[in-house]
């Protein structure tokens, strides 16, 4: 049996059924990451694991117990929140041990997990300042640090990252992704950042409308989306859809045609901008943003198709209103029906 | 230091306005302590005597007259009593309301306060029946049972008002640490909510022992209050101003002197949620 499992999970808020019947089976050690956009019942479904909210139907099961029904507090599992919701009458040292002194541990064994963990955490020198004296990076690692000097059996992340500024997230979730690889526990974090989700999750689960729309591991979402809603929500700049009229000239290279109705999608990178008269279709530059490394090109087909290319290394930057011809990677392309599933997933 | 602001017309004007509003607010209780210093006769001189020799023979003659000590210890009893009941039902009220709220929650509340909208003489027949029934007149149990209920709803208010302002994320964090419904109260809740608390009894304790209509409709001689012991000198032999100022002023001293030293707390709780 899989360490923590979710059979059946349903959880309705008056007449509203937030989370629509969920299995999942996470693995000792993983690191798993629930995305989505918001409303998506991400958060809520975290909060079902923690026993912050009830499960209506269905079961959870963590190693080998069924905890369906078990208040938070006996379930041994720890939980960063988005707002840190540090105990602000208590010192950071404190707050650090007060899950440990609930616990009755010894008292010298918790002034040593905690001073290991505020070393791990670069927090040594402020153990006896209250939260309102730290920065909000500070309060972050607090919040982080009095998880693990518990050493629960699974760590629970709600949208860590999102009260932190850019480049404090971006330093934060390195930070979080040694921590998991240094400790290997099992972890499960929440976030609408699929970025956050690429580079930190072993399997990303994507769900939307209380629903698990795909699982998988980062790069099986990006090149094998099961269909459009994860395509496009994986993946920045967003898979050009391309449908309706516009379908024949896209068509010219492919193996096999589009289902009718249906749309074909096109990551910005299997496209290349030739000069006009080249490639299998023609479009005018919208907009050109140069980001040294890549560079990202608006265009738009003669029948009003709007596309994104993203071109590596180019030397010389086309203009806005240039005309454009566009060679299409064949190979890459995804076909979804016109329900938006899979009918041929990329080749490469 | 901060340099002194320029004196204007305006400053001089808000200053006087200041003074003056104070002087009034303050006017009448000034002159009940000043009264009660002074003979009889020397309370109804016309014009008014400002300055006088003081005695304390008031002082003698209420606590022979009424036995004060009596009085006060009544007051103490059923203000200090109703007080800590009222929190003890408030707060788990207000717990509930502040941290699991339903759509139901701001009704509830608001039918709460709309109990205090009716005048208390509305209730007065029942209540008295009530208490002639259970053989409750003239028993401090009676008072302390109207002075919790009667201040419930303003505790509740009050509480549930503080209460709300602690992140609930804070109290889930204590039971995913591992806290039961005790130590989430007492090692998170209660160090949080403790200023709200405590300015919650502070006022309630302060409007108990103000409180005369249910005392003076409620009690006599065994189980009076204060409030009862002064109006007991406003009686049919006359008035005599110099003692009943001086039994309002021994009526009014000991709470002034608590309120004193707890102001802090009541403004901090009286502001609750107005600064935020």
């Amino acid at each position: 049996m899989a360490f923590l499992e979710l059979q059946g999970v349903e959880k309705y808020f008056g007449e509203l059924q937030a989370i629509k019947g969920i299995d999942l089976t996470i693995e000792k050690g993983e690191f798993v990451v629930f995305v989505g956009p918001s409303g998506c019942g991400k958060s809520t479904l975290l909060r079902m694991i923690a026993g912050l909210e009830t499960v209506d139907v269905g079961s959870v099961w963590l190693d080998g117990r069924d905890i369906t029904k078990l208040p938070s507090s006996k379930r041994d599992l720890a939980m960063v929140f988005q707002s840190y919701a540090l105990y602000p009458h208590m010192s950071v040292y404190d707050n650090m041990s007060f899950a440990l002194m609930l616990a009755k541990t010894d008292p010298a064994a918790i002034r040593e997990k905690v001073e290991r963990a505020a070393k791990i955490l670069n927090l040594t020198p402020y153990l006896q300042r209250t939260p309102k004296e730290l920065s909000g990076g500070q309060r972050q690692r607090v919040a982080i640090g009095r998880a693990i000097v518990r050493s629960p059996k699974v760590f629970l992340f709600d949208e860590p990252l999102s009260n932190l500024d850019a480049a404090l997230r971006g330093q934060t979730r390195v930070e979080i992704a040694k921590l998991h690889r240094e400790l290997n526990a099992t972890t499960i974090y929440v976030t609408h950042d699929q970025v956050e989700a690429m580079t930190l999750a072993h399997r990303v689960v994507v769900l939307r409308d209380g629903q698990i729309e795909q699982v998988g591991t980062p790069l099986e979402l990006y090149y094998r989306p099961n269909n459009q809603f994860v395509a496009q929500f994986i993946g920045t700049p967003q898979m050009n859809m391309v449908a309706g009229p516009d379908m024949a000239q896209f068509e010219g290279g492919l193996t096999m045609p589009v289902p009718s109705g249906g749309y074909l999608g096109l990551r910005p990178e299997s496209l290349t901008l030739g000069a006009p008269g080249t490639g299998q279709v023609q479009a005018r530059v919208d907009l050109v943003e140069a980001l040294g490394a890549e560079t990202l090109v608006y265009v738009t087909t003669a029948r009003g198709t709007q596309l994104v290319a993203r071109q590596n290394n180019i030397r010389t930057l086309p203009h806005v209103g240039d005309a454009v011809g566009l060679q299409i990677d064949s190979a890459a392309a995804h076909l979804f029906d016109s329900h938006g599933r899979v009918v041929a997933p990329a080749m490469r | 230091m901060a340099p002194k602001p320029p004196i204007t017309a305006a400053l001089v004007g808000r200053t006087v306005a200041a003074w003056v509003v104070t002087l009034v607010i303050f006017f009448p209780l000034g002159w009940l302590v000043l009264t009660s210093f002074k003979t009889e006769l020397q309370a109804i001189a016309v014009p008014p005597l400002l300055f006088f020799k003081p005695t304390l023979a008031n002082f003698a003659e209420v606590q022979q007259r009424s036995d004060y000590l009596l009085y006060a210890t009544n007051s103490v009893i059923t203000s200090v009593i109703s007080t800590l009941l009222g929190l003890a039902i408030a707060f788990p009220a207000a717990y509930s309301m502040a941290f699991f709220r339903s759509k139901r929650t701001r009704d509830v509340l608001m039918w709460m306060l709309s109990t205090k909208m009716m005048p208390a003489v509305g209730a007065l027949v029942p209540i008295y029946v009530l208490a002639q029934t259970a053989g409750l007149l003239d028993s401090r149990l009676s008072l302390i049972v109207v002075f919790t209920l009667s201040n419930l709803p303003i505790m509740v208010w009050m509480l549930y008002s503080s209460l709300k302002d602690i992140p609930n994320e804070i109290l889930e964090a204590a039971r995913m640490d591992g806290a039961s419904l005790w130590q989430e109260f007492r090692r998170v809740l209660l160090p949080l909510g403790i200023g709200g608390l405590f300015s919650t009894g502070l006022l309630c304790l302060v409007l108990a022992w103000n409180e005369a209509f249910w005392s003076l409709n409620l009690t006599s001689a065994k189980a009076g209050t204060l409030a009862t012991m002064i109006a007991s000198y406003s009686s049919p032999e006359g008035l005599f101003w110099a003692k009943l100022s001086c039994a309002s002023f021994m009526a009014i001293a000991p709470i002034v002197v608590f309120g004193w030293f707890s102001q802090r707390q009541l403004v901090q709780g009286l502001t609750f949620g107005a600064v935020k």
